[in-house]
């Protein structure tokens, strides 16, 4: 199954990722990318692939 | 999937790329032939005015696609090559070279331009738009002699912040006595206006330009109030106009944008879209056109046509909740809905100095949340954006964050 990975480090707390798929990414109290789950299902990549894309310093990937 | 069906896409910086990438995530089998009249590879903008002006990321960190991603999912680059026209009646692009491309569906990606400098110098004065002009811009401001930004807005703004932080001297000026209040309203502008104040910067607010004279290294500012000031350099940041010349003989409707209806289809051609700074686009949570210059829109808008494309028996709508984020000094500052349309706010936090976090929050007759605007507080911003979305009411919305950990923002 496709996993996802965050970049924490890179993380700006922009949330676009969160605004993309709210199941999959949310942001801790100090602005830093929180994975809510670790896989996704090839039905949720889609989705959750463009979240991804949407994140302005592309801390945010995935990997089959 | 094979699909018969070939896309172009129209410009190649965020929205168009976005774009191409997204319709291969939707599962679209087709050619997509991604055009751009840009000789480098595709790159994202927002740094060109933050990180790699100031020379903390270079230029590789900002690629948007390379050659071999854009390979290894079937995306045709023809980069360094402007399109010319459109001809919608044979569906063909024109490019420059002569050579045409066909379509079945065709993206309009091309972006805005920086307005033109109106004033007579002939070297040392610049625009921000591209990485040609950030390359020639960090150059310049190398030289140590004072800077001067004219256009108090976000890219002034964030320009005079790295002048500032490379070391030199910097004057902002613009017509209006709080800039950014364009944006926020009044009262939360003058408090971007002490933010330049507290480091150093010095603005000239509510003056015009008459006249920039001279040349690189050497250049007069003449103000509306009779005083002059002196730069080596010279940043003129006074906004933005959609790339839609190129369509003039399309027949497409343009009107400071490409005018679409709420799937981001172009009103009088249905196999013509338009994504990013130059869709102009029927917003039905707004009930209005409205177009929106920030790369965030320019995502969105990039997923909802590669899914409409790809699924035409599926249509969504573009009806984005408005974010933008920019970063100036010691401040990240993220702003989502419509601040500017409301009466009232109420302030949470402290934003009035540098190592605090904290929000403005907006509402109407209605109160109903309107808009944001965060300050180093990313978790805030996030809130009130799904409150916006949600049409939450902002006496809720006050409560809530007045429970968050408002504690001193981390360091940045
Ligand atoms: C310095 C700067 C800082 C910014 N900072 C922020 C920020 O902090 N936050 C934020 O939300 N937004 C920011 N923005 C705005 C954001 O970058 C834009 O909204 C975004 O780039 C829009 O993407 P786009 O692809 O629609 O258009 P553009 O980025 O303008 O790209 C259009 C592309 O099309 C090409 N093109 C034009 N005409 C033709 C033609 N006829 N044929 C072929 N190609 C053509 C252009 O050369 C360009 O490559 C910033 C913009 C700038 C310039
Ligand atoms: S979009 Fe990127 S920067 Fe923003 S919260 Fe998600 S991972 Fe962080």
């Amino acid at each position: 199954m496709p996993r996802l990975m965050a970049d924490v480090e890179a993380c700006q707390g922009y949330g676009n990722c969160i605004t993309g798929a709210s199941d999959a990414y949310d942001i801790d109290d100090d602005g830093k990318v929180v994975l809510l789950t670790e896989e996704i299902s090839d039905a949720d990549r889609p989705r959750v692939e463009e979240a991804a894309r949407s994140c302005p310093v592309n801390a945010l990937s995935i990997e089959d | 999937m094979t699909d018969p069906r070939t896309v172009v896409v129209v410009g190649a910086s965020v929205a168009g790329v976005r774009t191409a990438q997204a319709l291969r995530t939707e599962g679209f089998g087709g050619r997509i032939v991604l055009v751009g009249d840009e000789p480098d590879l595709p790159y994202d903008k927002p740094p060109l005015s933050k990180q790699l002006l100031a020379g903390s990321w270079s230029e590789e960190r900002i690629a948007l696609l390379t050659a071999e991603a854009a390979a290894a999912v079937g995306i045709e680059l023809r980069l360094g090559v402007a399109a010319q026209r459109l001809d919608v009646a044979d569906r063909q692009v024109l490019l420059i070279d002569g050579s045409t491309v066909d379509y079945d569906a065709a993206v309009l990606a091309t972006g805005a331009a920086a307005r033109p400098s109106p004033w007579s110098a002939t070297s040392g004065v610049h625009v921000l738009r591209s990485m040609a002009d950030a390359r020639r811009l960090r150059n310049d401001l190398e030289v140590d002699r004072p800077v001067v930004v004219i256009g108090g807005g976000f890219i002034g703004a964030e320009v005079a912040a790295t002048a500032h932080a490379l070391g030199r001297e910097v004057t902002v000026v613009d017509p209006l006595a709080a800039p950014i209040g364009r944006v926020v309203g009044r009262e939360v502008g003058e408090l971007f206006v002490d933010l330049h104040t507290r480091h150093g910067v010095n603005t000239k607010f509510g003056l015009g330009v008459e006249s920039v004279e001279g040349g690189a290294g050497d250049l007069t500012v003449q103000l509306t109030d009779g005083s002059q000031l002196t730069a080596g350099t010279v940043v003129v940041g006074i906004g933005a106009v959609p790339n839609d010349g190129w369509l003039a003989s399309s027949g497409l409707l343009v009107d400071n944008g490409v005018v679409c209806d709420q799937h981001c289809r172009a009103v009088d051609a249905a196999e013509v879209y338009a994504v990013g700074d130059v869709l102009r686009w029927f917003h039905p949570g707004h009930g209005e056109h409205v177009r929106v210059e920030h790369w965030t829109n320019a995502v969105e808008s990039a997923a909802v046509v590669a899914h409409n494309i790809a699924h035409p028996e599926d249509l969504r709508s573009h009806r984005p909740v408005e974010y933008v984020w920019s970063d100036q000094y010691d401040w990240k500052i993220q702003i989502v809905g419509r601040p500017v349309g409301a009466t009232r706010h109420a302030l949470v936090g402290d934003l009035t100095s540098a190592d605090r976090r904290g929000a403005a929050v907006y509402t109407d007759d209605s109160g109903v949340l309107r808009g944001a605007v965060a300050v180093n507080w990313p978790k805030a911003l996030l809130l009130c954006r799904r409150a916006v979305g949600a049409g939450a009411s902002f006496d809720d919305v006050v409560a809530q964050l007045d429970r968050l950990p408002a504690a001193v923002a981390a360091p940045a």
